[in-house]
């Protein structure tokens, strides 16, 4: 029995489809140290540290095309390869498992049911960046989580993988858990270093980049889970195998988070450029909409990417295809719901926790996502006055570009889309001073 | 003193392990936290001196974070998810049906010092929504019968 009762496709993973992350979720012992090396595991963090030189693993990653798997998809190799070369300070390595974007719960299950593999590629990248001391920031909430994380580091340590000369390499490496205090805006990399080092959970400005100057000013990568996870695959199976799955941009497998108004939320690993509407409507996936009702819309990759209309569904989940039709692939995290949502209520739902979470260091995140979920709600609760689409439009366009961290255009972006493609239903909402669509959603 | 020796204890030991002591703020303020339920200023002096950094630096930075309640709460402090994926799935209901069952509103503790009630930011329990988390511990696919038996259990274990 699972801590977390969520569905995964683990079932269809097979060498031949190139599915790999979820291989083992659904293996109860796995998170055990003895299972994930009878399983292959930590072999790729051996082959690395006694026969490869940091720049050929950095070079291996580069070519492999992974890219950044928490939202802002940077190609991860590249960002390896921006610590400064020669530099005597110390060089740090956090893995940033602060998933706190809303509609997204897929590094939880990574972290939870395969935790060594989490490990396994935090070291390998620690070993190619000339990282000692590496970090897993885990959101504070995540206490499952952070009980296994600690266990595995915990058993790696005592089986020679993590401590002094592993391997008899000559290579030393450190690790420390370190859990958050429930705040989204630390899931942002120079707020993440912040808080990691004590401090309030604020983004800085950049440059300098934290691969120059990050934690304690000192050169540092920050990683999601599920990138550093890929990591041990693409050692073991290579480059090429791993270029060969997904589009030429959109390299390898991702883990989609499905939830909201489908028959089977659950998170499913599939190859890059699988098709939305698969995902949503097949049985083996989300097996369609809850009631069999008519799909209204979708956020594809999280609560900050510009939503999808039924038109729009036809589009694969990759960076570029996403980025074509005005949306993200953000998190991967796919919301769905069904005609009988009303879109202000979503909407309210959404400024309301970016709100709740902009850091309050730009003013232009902080005031005007107030004054958006103020009027916003107004309209919700039917008191909007004419001009209010209007002024979320103009509130919006004043915080877009205009922040330090992109929390300001995260919390506007849904926001824009749902007016662009809903506006009639904005109009009716502040006209007839009511939802169009019903919106008390039952709880079973 | 508030802090007990074993939170001291661990207090100490995770702090140890950073390069910097103020990056112990945020371990040693949830190892206090679950030990005492809340944070006060009184908890922070004693982290300051545990951990030898700045009061004032202790407190900077636990206001900032949303995780420690910074008032007493009741034994069980009840976290509904109100984001998206939970309330596509009922969260607004579930928050509702919990206000009934306990004769509480959100925000409030019960009469008994027992449940505390409030909303709270994602979980990340998306796939698995509606979802709760009660002190440690995680409740998702949530129904009324779950959560019936779920109080139940907490008052029988007190």
């Amino acid at each position: 029995m699972f801590y977390s009762p969520v569905i995964t496709n683990a079932s269809e993973v097979s060498d031949a489809n190139g599915l790999h992350l979820f291989r083992y979720v659904e293996d109860a012992q796995q998170h055990r140290i003895e299972q994930y090396e009878q399983h292959g595991g930590y072999s790729a963090l051996r082959k690395v540290l006694t026969s490869m030189t940091p720049e050929a693993v950095t070079e291996e990653v580069k070519k492999s095309g992974l890219r950044g798997r928490g939202g802002a998809g940077f190609p991860a190799g590249m960002k390896w390869g921006f610590v400064p070369k020669g530099s005597t300070k110390p060089r740090y390595l956090c893995c940033n498992a602060d998933e706190s974007e809303p509609g997204t719960c897929k590094d939880r299950v990574l972290m939870e049911r395969d935790p060594h593999a989490v490990i396994e590629g935090m070291a390998i990248a620690a070993y190619a960046i000339g990282c000692h001391l590496m970090f897993i920031y885990i959101r504070g909430e995540f206490n499952h989580c952070i009980d296994r994380m600690e266990a595995a580091m915990a058993e790696a340590y005592a089986r020679g993988h993590l401590g002094k000369n592993i391997y008899g390499a000559g290579y030393d490496l450190d690790m420390i858990v370190h859990t958050g205090g429930g705040a989204y805006i630390c899931g942002e990399e120079t707020a993440l270093l912040n808080s990691l080092e004590g401090e309030r959970g604020m983004s800085r400005i950049r440059p300098p980049f934290p691969a120059i100057e990050g934690l304690y000013a000192c050169p540092t990568i920050v990683n999601n889970v599920e990138t550093l996870a890929a990591v041990p695959h693409i050692i073991n199976r290579g480059a090429d195998w791993y270029r060969s799955l997904g589009t030429e941009r959109s390299t390898g497998t991702k883990v989609f988070s499905l939830s909201g108004h489908v028959k089977r939320p659950g998170n499913y690993e599939v190859e890059m450029s699988f098709p939305l509407k698969r995902l949503i409507y097949d049985p083996a996936y989300g097996g369609g909409i809850l009631g069999d009702k008519k799909l209204k819309g979708v956020i594809p990759g999280g609560a900050s990417t510009p939503f999808l209309t039924p038109d729009m569904v036809d589009v694969k989940l990759d960076y570029e295809s996403l980025a074509a039709v005005g949306s993200m692939l953000g998190s991967g995290a796919v919301i769905v719901f069904h005609e009988e949502t009303c879109i202000v209520w979503v909407i309210l739902k959404l400024i309301h926790f970016f709100r709740h979470e902009s850091c309050g260091k730009c003013t232009p995140c902080r005031e005007g996502t107030a004054w958006l979920e103020q009027i916003i709600g107004r309209i919700e609760h039917g008191q909007g006055k004419a001009g209010d689409i209007e002024m979320i439009e103009e509130i919006c366009g004043n915080i877009l570009g205009r922040t330090i961290c992109p929390l300001g255009d995260a919390a506007v972006m849904p926001i824009q889309s749902a007016v662009k493609h809903w506006r009639d239903e904005w109009q009716h909402h502040i006209v007839h001073r009511k939802c169009q669509s019903p919106t008390t959603f039952a709880f079973a | 003193m508030i802090l007990s020796q074993d939170s001291i204890r661990q207090i100490r030991e995770k702090a140890a392990r950073y390069p910097h002591a103020k990056s112990a703020i945020l371990p040693a303020l949830t190892i206090a936290c679950r030990q005492v339920g809340h944070l006060n200023d009184d908890i922070y002096e004693e982290v300051a001196q545990v951990i030898n950094v700045p009061f004032v630096e202790i407190a900077e930075a636990a206001s900032f974070y949303t995780l420690f309640p910074k008032q007493p709460v009741g034994k069980y402090l009840i976290q509904v998810c109100h984001n998206i994926s939970c309330a596509l799935l009922g969260a607004d209901a579930l928050v509702e049906y919990l206000e009934q069952k306990l004769g509480i509103k959100k925000g409030e503790t019960s009469a008994d010092n027992l449940f505390t009630l409030i909303t709270v930011e994602c979980l990340g329990s998306c796939c698995t929504a509606p979802a709760m988390q009660i002190n440690q511990d995680f409740y998702e696919n949530l129904t009324r019968e779950k959560v019936d038996h779920i109080l139940d259990e907490l008052r029988v274990r007190v």
